[in-house]
């Protein structure tokens, strides 16, 4: 049994080596036929032409990380639906009204983020 | 005596596989440019590519080159690893995900049993590269591009997960050769016709295509987090967005519109299940071209408020509809028509939101004349 999970996922590892040898193989081929002119001009990043001022690691506005908390408690609710998902048809009603309940409990806490404008991109 | 190795060998038989697709891939990136080049310069009353060979079929052969021999530039003060590894962290998960996604009946890598799952799973991972690109190119639009598509594919992820977690409870399976052939007369699109439209928007919005290009939009933050990329660095993300699509309009087709079975059923030759399966995804990868062209960016505002207040409760409402009808043995059309009322409703309030959401623009005769005398 576990060889055989073992063997299913051979491909994926396949799949990842041959991934990176893809990106690699385009950036090598880049390295050897492309021209290699180093200014100082080229090395400025871009804004419109104009010169940047000061670097770009400036902060990001508090509300993106309101959204990945939600983001984190529903994912981690998908995953928790998944195996319940599968089975329902065999499980009957009692399993179901139990998972209305996680559902519920969630969607109050949804319906608590709304009320408090954290929906509301501003 | 070779082809008996080849298939006991599960390495071998992998590596050859992949290899295929390996080689399908770049001639897959080179059909589908000039498909959607040619059909957005159709659609914009354009001839689109015509000077490269017969129509510019062979501008996606001219352009590589061109990419190929561009010279690689680096920002000096980007943060030198972060940048450089950007473009692997988001073409590496697509491949990845290209395993487990059966084409027809034969013609597949490996049919994981947990297929669906893995596919979600590496679908989210394509992020990081977007930040590591944002973050690494030392870019302000590039930093504010970044954190706009966190924002976005981590809020329509949740809706997108729970359309396909409706098609997992129908088919109480996560093994996509199991769901395909459990569609054989009915496809599943006419059980959860509102998990289907979900499914397409939520698509749409992982693709990072408009109406939901917020995070690459030219005219906002220069092309998002790959303003720095050149050359083939830059390629690779266009890539990395071209096979996600197909990989969205496969699987698509696979656990909507019933794969490689419906209508004809599962006995029959593989050159009709390969062309059912040509058919079903070209007509996602032609929607959401189309889409591209005929509508409007969304501000990031009304993005977010779509997905958390309108799609994420409806997709609930699908879920809680299959457990009912599921939990309770009911006949499957009922969850046909339950489905269809929550998508009525969800079309109805979708449309009143749009109606609410913005200044509703009415140009009279005269304001439309000067507006045209203007441009």
């Amino acid at each position: 049994m576990a060889s055989e999970l073992f063997d299913s996922y051979v491909p994926v590892l396949i799949a990842t080596i041959l991934g990176f040898l893809l990106v690699a193989g385009a950036l090598i081929g880049n390295f050897v036929l492309s021209p290699r002119q180093r200014t100082e001009a080229k090395g400025v990043t871009y804004e419109c032409g104009m010169l940047p001022i000061g670097r770009s690691r400036g902060q990001v506005h508090f509300r993106y990380y309101l959204f990945a908390i939600l983001f984190l408690i529903f994912d981690i609710e998908a995953v928790f639906l998944f195996p319940w998902a599968v089975t329902i048809a065999d499980l009957g009603a009692q399993a179901f009204w139990e998972m209305l309940v996680f559902i519920g409990i969630l969607a109050f806490g949804l319906l608590y983020a709304w009320k408090m404008g954290v929906l509301r991109w501003r | 005596m070779i082809l008996g190795m080849i298939v006991g060998n599960v390495w071998l038989d992998a590596l050859i596989r992949l290899g295929g697709v390996a080689l399908l891939v770049p001639l897959y990136m080179i059909i589908i440019t000039w498909t959607e080049r040619k059909v957005i310069g159709r659609l914009q009353m354009r001839l689109g590519p015509m000077r490269v060979g017969p129509y510019g079929t062979l501008q996606g052969l001219a352009d590589t080159i061109k990419l190929l021999t561009k010279e690689d530039l680096r920002p000096t003060t980007a943060d030198r690893w972060v940048f450089e590894l950007a473009p692997f962290a988001i073409v590496v998960p697509v491949i990845m995900a290209l395993v487990a996604l059966p084409f027809t009946a034969d013609i597949l890598i490996r049919n994981l049993t947990l297929g669906l799952f893995y596919i979600v799973a590496l679908q989210g991972v394509s992020i990081v590269g977007f930040v590591m690109a944002g973050w690494g190119s030392d870019n302000k639009y590039a930093l504010i591009g970044a954190a706009r598509a966190a924002a976005q594919l981590i809020s329509y992820e949740v809706p997108f997960i729970l359309s396909i977690l409706a098609v997992a409870m129908v088919a109480s399976s996560l093994d996509i050769g199991v769901i395909v052939g459990m569609q054989g007369d009915t496809p599943l699109i006419a059980y959860l016709p509102l998990a289907f439209v979900i499914f397409v928007i939520a698509g749409l919005a992982e693709l990072y295509r408009q109406p939901f290009d917020i995070p690459v939009a030219e005219s906002e933050v220069v092309g998002g987090p790959f303003v720095e990329y050149s050359g083939i660095r830059w390629s690779m993300f266009q890539l990395g967005e071209f096979v996600s699509m197909v990989l969205i309009s496969i699987l698509g087709s696979l656990i909507f519109l019933g794969g490689w079975q419906w209508p004809v059923g599962g006995d029959v030759p593989v050159v009709v299940q390969i062309a059912l399966m040509a058919v079903k995804t070209s007509a996602f990868i032609l929607f959401f071209i189309w889409m591209r062209a005929s509508l409007p960016r969304l501000r990031i505002d009304q993005m977010m408020a779509y997905c958390w207040q309108l799609l994420l409760p409806f997709a609930f409402l699908q879920i809680i509809i299959n457990g009912l009808v599921l939990a309770y043995d009911w006949p499957h059309w009922t969850m046909t028509i339950m489905s269809l009322v929550a998508l009525g409703a969800f079309v109805y309030v979708t449309n009143r939101a749009a109606r609410q959401s913005g200044v509703t623009y009415q140009p009279s005769a005269a304001s439309a004349q000067r507006v045209g005398s203007v441009l």
